[in-house]
């Protein structure tokens, strides 16, 4: 469920965009204003404010935002304002990239998105890099992380309820005798969990638990250090119970040692509109403590006034 | 009896003569008939004294009436409908039409390919990927799971350099051959499945300049991946020769098919360069080529479809 809170009478588009251009005019910028309007806008409306700004500027307002702030809070702000598809592509653009690498996020993205929303990604990275999206991670990733990256970011999964029981028994066991021989880059545990939909994964790990007694999360911990498992631990993670995924990702950004910006505005911008509210509730469940309570010890300044109002807090 | 040969003539090729057929048997005595089911080799003597219908023959025969109805149907079906479904038929049909899923996947733009995908949940309420990954077993599998999985881009951008060492990774794996064939190499596997058309024509023309020969021409080249290769950057002569071997005597039913298949498929999109390529290649226009070898209804059809808009 959406975290996003919407004015009830929202001003005209035009009227966003005077205010807007007018947080950036003079020596500083208005950020309290910039967030009143961004952060209460859902995506048809930014996406509106963002063409109606061109038109009547000039200016990409993207390009606005970049001049005039900086740091963290330029980042928030800049995700927030693409649509979902651009920020999809942007975000799995960087984790390709040498120093911002990350198996995980295009995993994350990959696996977290329906099968439109993983098409539009593909499509806007077209669009925006000249490449497609699967070129890139064949090129950047290697070994068994693109044995696995490959097929998930290629993946156009059905998305309906049914469900063959038979076939997940029998793929169940195919997953079970493969970690049970330590085959974990195997082409055929990598096929089921690329291939099937999200509801026949779900009803073969349910076999898996009935037939062989643990979690396949359980099966799948063998060796701590090994990154390429716990990619694979995470992959299962996201298909089936995105949201314990994501407050994990959540928990250990706020625990870290200074805080993982990154990953907190990555995971706020991306499941505001989506299911942030499951989120926050995981969160305080297993924290016994709110999530916006965490954000407010952990970050500042305008970076901590924009991830509350996009985590629905009552007065940012 | 010349009648007889004519008869036997109008079942034989692709497609029926339905006016010979008409005019002939339609016209027959009883006493032409027998001397039909004496002669024609489509019947055989029963031990009960009558000359009984060879069921070969009779499922044969209804191959080439239907061989009209199926094309009309293809033809007005939906181009997405229609890959999905050519593409699930080749799964039922087994590895020696694994050919057409690399011909689907490989020759249709992104849109077209993406298209196929969402018709495919809707028919058969499977992923294409998953039904390819499931039910493909050998050498082959990694390839096809890749190749349909594709949503390649569509610009002219090449980057040369890198075309050029993805044409030396693709030398290199045809050398290893030995130890492992190319088809399942990771990086073939990779380069063919992910990067633009455009792109793999330079990789390709940087591999003619470095190995010295073509990479249809290597001889370790498993033909899927050849069938790939050709598919991706010269579709026309893929097309061409996938035509001249259905209609090829002696045929089998599947590679028949193709003479429907393409020129279905490619009516609206590329049947003229196809049709030059073929000329070039195999020296008979390839209208000439349907006339003579297509029969009836069918091949009237085949050929207005390829006559539209001349």
């Amino acid at each position: 469920m959406s975290t996003l809170t919407v004015p009830a009478q929202v001003p005209s588009v035009t009227e966003d965009c005077e205010q807007l251009r007018k947080a950036f005019e003079g020596w500083g910028t208005n950020e309290q204003l910039i967030i009143s309007i961004l952060a209460h806008r859902n995506a048809a409306q930014r996406k509106l404010i963002r063409q109606t700004y061109a038109d009547t500027y000039g200016e990409d307002l993207l390009k606005s935002l970049d001049k005039e702030l900086t740091n963290d809070f330029e980042r928030v702000v800049m995700l927030w304002t693409l649509d979902p598809a651009e920020r999809d592509a942007f975000l799995a653009n960087e984790a390709t990239k040498r120093w911002t690498s990350s198996n995980q996020v295009l995993m994350e993205i990959a696996c977290t998105r329906s099968s439109k929303q993983l098409l539009e990604a593909r499509q806007a990275y077209h669009a925006r890099f000249k490449k497609s999206l699967e070129e890139d991670v064949g090129y950047h990733t290697n070994g068994d992380f693109r044995k696995l990256l490959l097929p998930l970011v290629t993946a156009y999964r059905y998305e309906g309820d049914e469900v063959n029981i038979t076939l997940a028994k029998s793929e169940a066991k195919i997953l079970h005798e493969k970690i049970s021989n330590k085959a974990y880059n195997d082409e055929d545990l990598i096929r089921i969990l690329a291939t099937r939909s999200k509801a026949q994964i779900n009803a073969t790990l349910n076999q898996y638990k009935n037939v062989y007694g643990n979690d396949i999360d359980q099966d799948l911990e063998a060796d701590p250090k090994d990154e390429y498992l716990d990619l694979l631990r995470a992959t299962v993670q996201c298909l089936v119970r995105p949201e314990h995924y994501f407050e994990k990702i959540l928990r250990l950004a706020i625990n870290k040692q200074g805080t993982d910006e990154g990953a907190l505005t990555r995971v706020v911008t991306t499941r505001a509109e989506v299911d942030l509210k499951v989120i926050k509730d995981e969160y305080q469940r297993r924290n016994s403590v709110p999530l916006d309570r965490a954000v407010v010890k952990d970050t500042s300044g305008d970076y901590e006034k924009m991830l509350l109002a996009l985590l629905g807090h009552g007065d940012a | 009896m010349a009648e007889i040969e004519a008869l036997i003539k109008a079942f034989s090729g692709h497609g029926v003569d339905e006016k010979t057929v008409i005019s002939i048997l339609g016209n027959s005595q009883p006493e032409h008939r027998q001397a039909f089911r004496k002669e024609g080799g489509f019947f055989a003597e029963d031990e009960r004294r009558f000359e009984r219908w060879n069921d070969h023959h009779v499922k044969l025969l209804k191959h080439e009436f239907m061989r009209f109805k199926n094309a009309v149907v293809l033809w007005a079906m939906h181009p997405w409908e229609r890959d999905a479904r050519l593409i699930k038929e080749a799964l039922k049909k087994g590895p020696n039409s694994n050919s057409v899923i690399v011909e689907i996947a490989s020759t249709r733009s992104s849109d077209e390919l993406l298209g196929a995908r969402k018709a495919y949940h809707s028919l058969f309420e499977h992923s294409i990927e998953e039904d390819v990954a499931s039910h493909i077993h050998g050498k082959e599998k990694k390839l096809l799971v890749a190749l349909v999985s594709a949503y390649r881009y569509e610009g002219p951008k090449v980057k040369e350099d890198v075309a050029k060492s993805e044409a030396k990774a693709l030398i290199s794996a045809v050398k290893n051959a030995e130890k492992q064939n190319p088809i399942e190499n990771d990086e073939v596997v990779r380069i063919l499945s992910t990067r633009s058309k455009p792109h793999l024509k330079s990789v390709f023309k940087h591999y003619k300049e470095i190995a010295g020969q073509h990479f249809e021409d290597e001889l370790d080249v498993h033909l899927i991946l050849q069938a790939a290769v050709q598919c991706l950057i010269t579709p026309q002569s893929y097309f061409s020769r996938v035509l001249d071997e259905a209609m090829r005597d002696g045929a089998d039913k599947n590679t028949k098919k193709g003479l429907t298949r393409v020129l279905v498929t490619r009516a609206d999109v590329d049947i003229r360069a196809i049709s030059d390529d073929y000329r070039n290649h195999y020296a008979i226009p390839l209208a000439d080529k349907i006339e003579a070898k297509a029969k009836g209804s069918y091949k009237e059809f085949l050929l207005t479809l390829m006559a539209r808009g001349n």
